[in-house]
């Protein structure tokens, strides 16, 4: 396939600033809405054997001070009365919600316990730190393999690729106040895997390509031919992991949904800055060093 | 025409189709269940210093011993005790029908004093060497306690030099009775009264039995699943699974043909080697590993989908289609790897600096590299040479080419 991407290169690196602005603005100003694994605190999802509304229910809390947690109902088509109800809180101590619970009993009536989640604070401080530790080993490990497989330019550029999908994941859960949990830490992970995979294969073919590459073909003309050559291929597999991502976001458990639309918001956009990110950064680079070699040349002959 | 190669392919694929629709089922349902599937409580424990007792290894080895005796207590199938770095104590309580209560009895201290009336300790709960609950004939719930021989003789030697007088039992310094002594008790046995139920009187019982922690526990982090939503995310994930792996089916058949049969093929060899591994490593199952078993396929036949991408381009430039196959599975082979090698480093550091459910998730998403790479390339490479040498497709539409 005939492709002139890296022509355009700097079409797309304004279009990529532009989608990952909004995402930053976000983050900057109004931060992540963290989950208890992050912040600390308690979750409980409840099934009442009656529908109850959320007044009952924050009346129920009155008596435990926890008036002021977030309660919420779910798996209803009426506005304001479910079965399901859940709630967060503050940590609550093993006493605290023994009492809760009887509580909760003697005013609402007979439920079921679904799902009851608490996370110490320590325990979410320790979560963030792990979050960047795992992020920086990730991307220095990658940078070293593919330093060592192709060189380094190729790894820098392939990571800052990565550095587009990561930022535009997080920017798109802070605009749209999705909630981060443990598992957001191996979507974000996974996303880098496979836009470094997607890159991997690009860059492969542009080194295959190199070892047969005529003088007078330019990095440029070199780099579209590698892409031409490998989009098809790019465009299947996403494809084919869209399908195993789109159907466990939309027919897989509840607590995977999350997990599911940061992979398939990453995946989408690792294929996109695979092509028009990582390549063209490259070529850039290396036009740059020609340019500068040239420029040096004539004095060195002087 | 070699129809021999041709009915072994067709046996073949016949062979693997059945074997997979037959078993896949009780396969994936023979893998241990995480808690997050079959219900149940996840607790993670940290040993914490007190002026009175600090925390070092011997004293978190000791207590996870006693927590392991309390928590056999309990009959749930199989409970999990497991430290985690220097100070944590990972529990897993599967079932578990009131988790407050178990967490309760995991994390007491259950220090057991006798003391005199001065408030001295006397005795402790080292001096035990039974307990039971009994109902007397009063209707009384009590725990009846029988001493070493050693706390035979101290305790004699107590009630002896305290007729008439009060002792104290205490559980955690808390006053469980105040029995006034009538005579001297020589036989190293003595009831403890004032538990209000039966259950709770087995629970002192069960206490006592276990021993006394040697530091103080806290609660880190509670993850109770109930059984109804266990079952729910089960039946999600299958559906999950079953649609999943459909479209990428129907995705590699109609855009590769013939290939795609092949590739299909392979992906379902995959798939049962991957649940086969899993359970041959013993792993649990939980959420996160289905989702990665199922994020695993569509990067499982991306092998395929670089091998047949390239065969179509070997083809394109004149090659014959064998030589044009085998040039595939050649020239793709080191992109397969280094691509493969990327999601491999994400999964280990995944794997190394993860906790709990996440570490599920690795595992299933890293064995799925290892694996898919050999579905991917030998079982798909044997499959087409079959059907090429079988020569009665000479026509490279049927390949996708």
């Amino acid at each position: 396939m005939k492709l002139n991407i890296i022509g355009r290169r700097y079409w797309w690196f304004l279009l990529s600033g532009l989608i990952l602005i909004p995402g930053i603005i976000s983050m900057v100003l109004q931060g992540f809405n963290l989950g208890i694994d992050f912040t600390g605190g308690t979750i409980v999802d409840l099934k009442f054997s009656r529908e109850v509304t959320v007044a009952e229910v924050r009346e129920s809390l009155k008596d435990f001070r926890l008036e002021n947690s977030t309660i919420q109902l779910a798996g209803t088509s009426k506005a304001d009365a479910s079965q399901y109800v859940f709630m967060r809180t503050h940590f609550l101590s093993n006493d605290e919600s023994k009492a809760l619970f009887a509580g909760m009993t003697d005013k609402l009536g007979a439920f079921e316990v679904q799902r009851v989640e608490k996370v110490g604070a320590v325990v979410g401080s320790e979560l963030t730190r792990q979050a960047l530790l795992n992020l920086t080993v990730a991307c220095l490990l990658l940078g070293a393999y593919i330093s060592y497989r192709f060189e380094y330019k190729i790894a820098i550029s392939a990571i800052l690729a990565i550095l587009h999908d990561v930022l535009l994941v997080l920017g798109v859960f802070s605009i749209f106040r999705l909630e981060l949990d443990s598992s957001f830490i191996a979507a974000i992970l996974t996303v880098i895997g496979y836009s470094m995979n997607e890159a991997v294969v690009i860059f492969d073919r542009i080194r295959e390509n190199l070892r047969s590459h005529r003088k007078s073909e330019s990095y440029e003309e070199l780099a579209n031919r590698s892409i031409g050559q490998t989009i098809t291929r790019s465009i299947y597999t996403l494809l084919t992991v869209l399908f195993a991502c789109a159907s466990l976001y939309f027919f897989g458990g509840e607590t995977t949904k999350n997990f599911s639309l940061a992979m398939l918001i990453g995946f989408v956009s690792g294929a996109y800055s695979a092509i028009f990110n990582a390549s063209p950064i490259w070529v850039t680079w290396k036009e740059y060093d020609d340019r500068r070699k040239a420029g040096l040349r004539p004095k060195g002959a002087k | 025409m070699r129809w021999g190669n041709l009915t072994k392919f067709l046996g073949i694929v016949l062979a693997i189709i059945v074997v997979f629709g037959y078993y896949i089922s009780p396969l994936a349902m023979s893998i241990k269940q995480g808690l997050d599937l079959q219900g149940g409580t996840h607790v993670v424990l940290e040993a914490i210093d007190t002026p009175e007792a600090k925390v070092d290894d011997d004293a978190v080895q000791r207590v996870i011993q006693i927590i392991e005796r309390r928590i056999n207590e309990l009959g749930l199938t199989e409970p999990i005790v497991q430290r985690q770095g220097e100070r944590r104590i990972i529990v897993e309580l599967p079932g578990v029908k009131d988790p407050e209560k178990a967490i309760e009895l995991i994390g007491k201290t259950a220090l057991l004093e006798f003391q005199n009336e001065s408030g001295v300790t006397v005795l402790t709960g080292k001096d035990l060497k039974d307990a039971r609950s009994q109902i007397d004939q009063g209707k009384q719930n009590l725990v009846a306690i029988e001493f070493t021989d050693e706390g035979a003789k101290k305790f004699a030697d107590l009630t002896a030099q305290n007729i008439g007088k009060r002792i104290a039992i205490l559980l955690d310094k808390q006053v469980l009775t105040n029995p006034s002594v009538q005579e001297a008790i020589p036989g190293g046995k003595a009831v403890i009264t004032g538990s209000r139920t039966l259950e709770e009187a087995q629970r002192l019982a069960i206490l006592l039995r276990s021993g006394a922690l040697p530091v103080k526990v806290e609660v880190m982090e509670i993850r109770t699943v109930g059984p109804t939503l266990g079952q729910d995310s089960k039946d999600k994930s299958i559906k999950a699974f079953t649609i999943g792996v459909l479209a990428i089916l129907v995705f590699m058949l109609l855009f590769y043909r013939l290939s795609g049969v092949v590739a299909n093929i392979a992906l379902l060899v995959y798939v049962m080697l991957l649940l086969g591994v899993l359970k041959g490593l013993e792993a649990t199952l939980t959420l996160p590993g289905i989702a990665g078993i199922i994020l695993s396929m569509g990067v499982a036949v991306d092998a395929n989908v670089l091998i047949f991408e390239r065969f179509k381009e070997e083809f394109h430039s004149g090659k014959t289609l064998r030589a044009a196959m085998d040039a595939g599975f050649h020239r793709a082979f080191s992109t397969i790897l280094d691509a493969n090698v990327s999601v491999m480093i994400t999964a280990a550091v995944l794997f190394l600096l993860g906790s709990g459910p996440i570490k599920g998730f690795a595992v299933t998403l890293g064995l799925g590299v290892v694996i898919s790479m050999f579905t991917a390339i030998t079982v798909s490479r044997s499959l087409l040479r079959l059907l090429i040498h079988a020569n009665v497709v000479k026509n490279s539409k049927f390949f996708g080419a």
